[in-house]
C-alpha cells in the first residue's frame, strides 16, 4: 500500500526541496518504487535539484487539470529506474492545483508506487495546504533557528487540524528532521541545539542534517546528495531514511567533527 | 584579555536567549490557533476587570490552555506591578 510523505516546513528556504530529493533517492536506492513530486507551481525547483530539468514536457498541473496523463509528465530518474519525478509547472498560478484534482492523480500513482514524497512549498498557504492534505506522514524541515522552529510549529498545528486524516479525526505520523545543524556553532552556545528544538516542538527526531557543503556541490550538478556516500549530508540523510523505514541507527554529526592527526597536520 | 575580563558576570549564549524566547512565541502561538475562538475577547475583558482596581499592562495577563486527557485547564496568570503586592 502505497504512502504518501509531505515534505514541509512553513518557513522558505530551510532544505525542503533537497530533503525531497535526497529522501526520494534514498527510499529508490532502497528498492522502493518512488516518485517525488513538486507542489510549488510557479517556482519548479525539485527538477533542478534532481538533474531532470531539460526532460520536463508536461508537468503536475498539466495532469491535475487533464491536459496531459501521468504517462507524459512522469520523468524517470537519470540513475534509478524505479524513482520518477513530477514536476512542478513554472507559468501557472498558485491556485491551479484542487483537492479533487490532486486526489486523482495521487490515487492513481498508489497504484504503481510504494512512496509517493510531496515536497511542498514554503508558507502555510493554498500551496502548502494542497501538498499535506493527503499526507499520512510528515517530514518537518527544520533549522535550528527562532523563525524557522515556530513556523515548524505552526505547520504541525496545521498537520493535525487541515489535513484530511485530522478531519477524520486521525492523527498525521510526524518526524523532526533538523537541517543546517552546525556543531561548531552549538557548542559555542550561538545555535539551538538539537535538544532545544526536540523539548519545544516535541516531535520525534528522524534526523539531524549538518550544515555541509556536499548539499551545494551537490545541486550544481542535479545529483541528490544522497549519491556522495562520502559526504556527512549525504550519509545523514541515508541514517534519516534507514530510520525511517525501522532501522535502529544511532546519531551521527552531533559532536564537532574531531580532526584526525592527518588533518591536524595538513589542516582543513 | 584585561584582568576585568576573569570576573566579567558570564552573559547567557544567544542560544539560550532563543530558547526562552521561542518557549514564549510558541506557546502563544498555540493558544492563539489552536485555543477556542474566545479566548483572545476573554483575555481583554479580564484585563479591564483588573484595570479598574490596579494599573496592568497587557502582557501582564497571561492566559495558557492546556489539554489533559479529557479536561481542558484554563491558566489564568497575572503579574501586579510592584507597589500594589503589599
Ligand atoms: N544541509 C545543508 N547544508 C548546506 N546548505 C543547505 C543544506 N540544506 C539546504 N541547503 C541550501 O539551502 C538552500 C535552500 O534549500 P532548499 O531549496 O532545499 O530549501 P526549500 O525549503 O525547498 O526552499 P523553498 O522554501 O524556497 O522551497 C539551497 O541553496 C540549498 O543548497
Ligand atoms: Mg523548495
Amino acid at each position: 500500500m502505497a504512502k504518501v510523505i509531505v515534505i514541509t516546513s512553513g518557513k522558505g528556504g530551510v532544505g525542503k526541496t533537497t530533503t525531497s530529493a535526497a529522501v526520494a533517492t534514498a527510499l529508490a536506492l532502497r528498492g522502493h518504487r518512488t516518485v517525488v513530486i513538486d507542489f510549488d507551481v510557479g517556482l519548479r525547483n525539485l527538477d533542478l535539484v534532481m538533474g531532470c530539468e531539460r526532460r520536463v514536457v508536461y508537468d503536475f498541473v498539466n495532469v491535475v487539470q487533464q491536459e496531459a496523463n501521468l504517462k507524459q509528465a512522469l520523468i524517470k530518474d537519470k540513475k534509478l529506474d524505479n524513482l520518477f519525478i513530477l514536476p512542478a509547472s513554472q507559468t501557472r498560478d498558485k491556485d491551479a492545483l484542487t483537492i479533487d484534482g490532486v486526489e486523482r492523480v495521487l490515487n492513481e500513482l498508489k497504484e504503481t508506487f510504494d512512496y509517493i514524497v510531496c515536497d511542498s512549498p514554503a508558507g502555510i498557504e493554498h500551496g502548502a495546504h494542497m501538498a499535506l492534505y493527503f499526507a499520512e506522514e510528515a517530514i518537518v524541515v527544520t533549522n535550528p533557528e527562532v523563525s524557522s522552529v515556530r513556523d515548524s510549529d505552526r505547520i504541525i498545528g496545521i498537520l493535525q487540524s487541515k489535513s484530511r486524516i485530522a478531519e477524520q479525526g486521525g492523527t498525521v505520523k510526524e518526524h523532526l528532521l533538523l537541517t543546517r545543524y552546525n556543531p561548531e556553532r552549538v557548542a559555542r552556545g550561538e545555535m539551538l541545539s538539537v535538544t532545544d528544538v526536540e523539548e519545544i516542538l516535541a516531535v520525534p527526531l528522524l534526523g539531524v542534517i549538518p550544515e555541509s557543503e556536499a548539499v551545494l556541490k551537490a545541486s550544481n550538478q542535479g545529483v541528490p546528495v544522497v549519491h556522495d556516500s562520502d559526504s556527512d549530508a549525504g550519509q545523514a540523510y541515508e541514517d534519516a531514511v534507514a530510520r525511517y523505514l525501522g532501522e535502529d541507527r544511532p546519531h551521527r554529526f552531533l559532536e564537532r567533527q574531531k580532526k584526525g592527526f592527518l588533518q591536524r597536520v595538513f589542516g582543513g | 584579555m584585561s584582568l576585568m575580563d576573569l570576573f566579567r558576570k558570564e552573559e547567557p549564549s544567544t542560544a539560550s536567549v532563543a530558547k526562552e524566547r521561542l518557549r514564549v512565541l510558541v506557546a502563544h502561538d498555540r493558544l492563539r490557533h489552536n485555543g477556542p475562538d474566545y479566548l483572545p475577547q476573554l483575555q481583554q475583558e479580564i484585563l479591564a476587570v483588573i484595570r479598574k482596581y490596579v494599573h496592568i499592562d497587557d502582557q501582564d495577563v497571561n492566559v495558557q490552555l492546556e489539554h489533559q486527557g479529557n479536561t481542558s485547564v484554563l491558566e489564568l496568570n497575572v503579574t501586579l506591578p510592584e507597589e500594589a503586592q503589599d
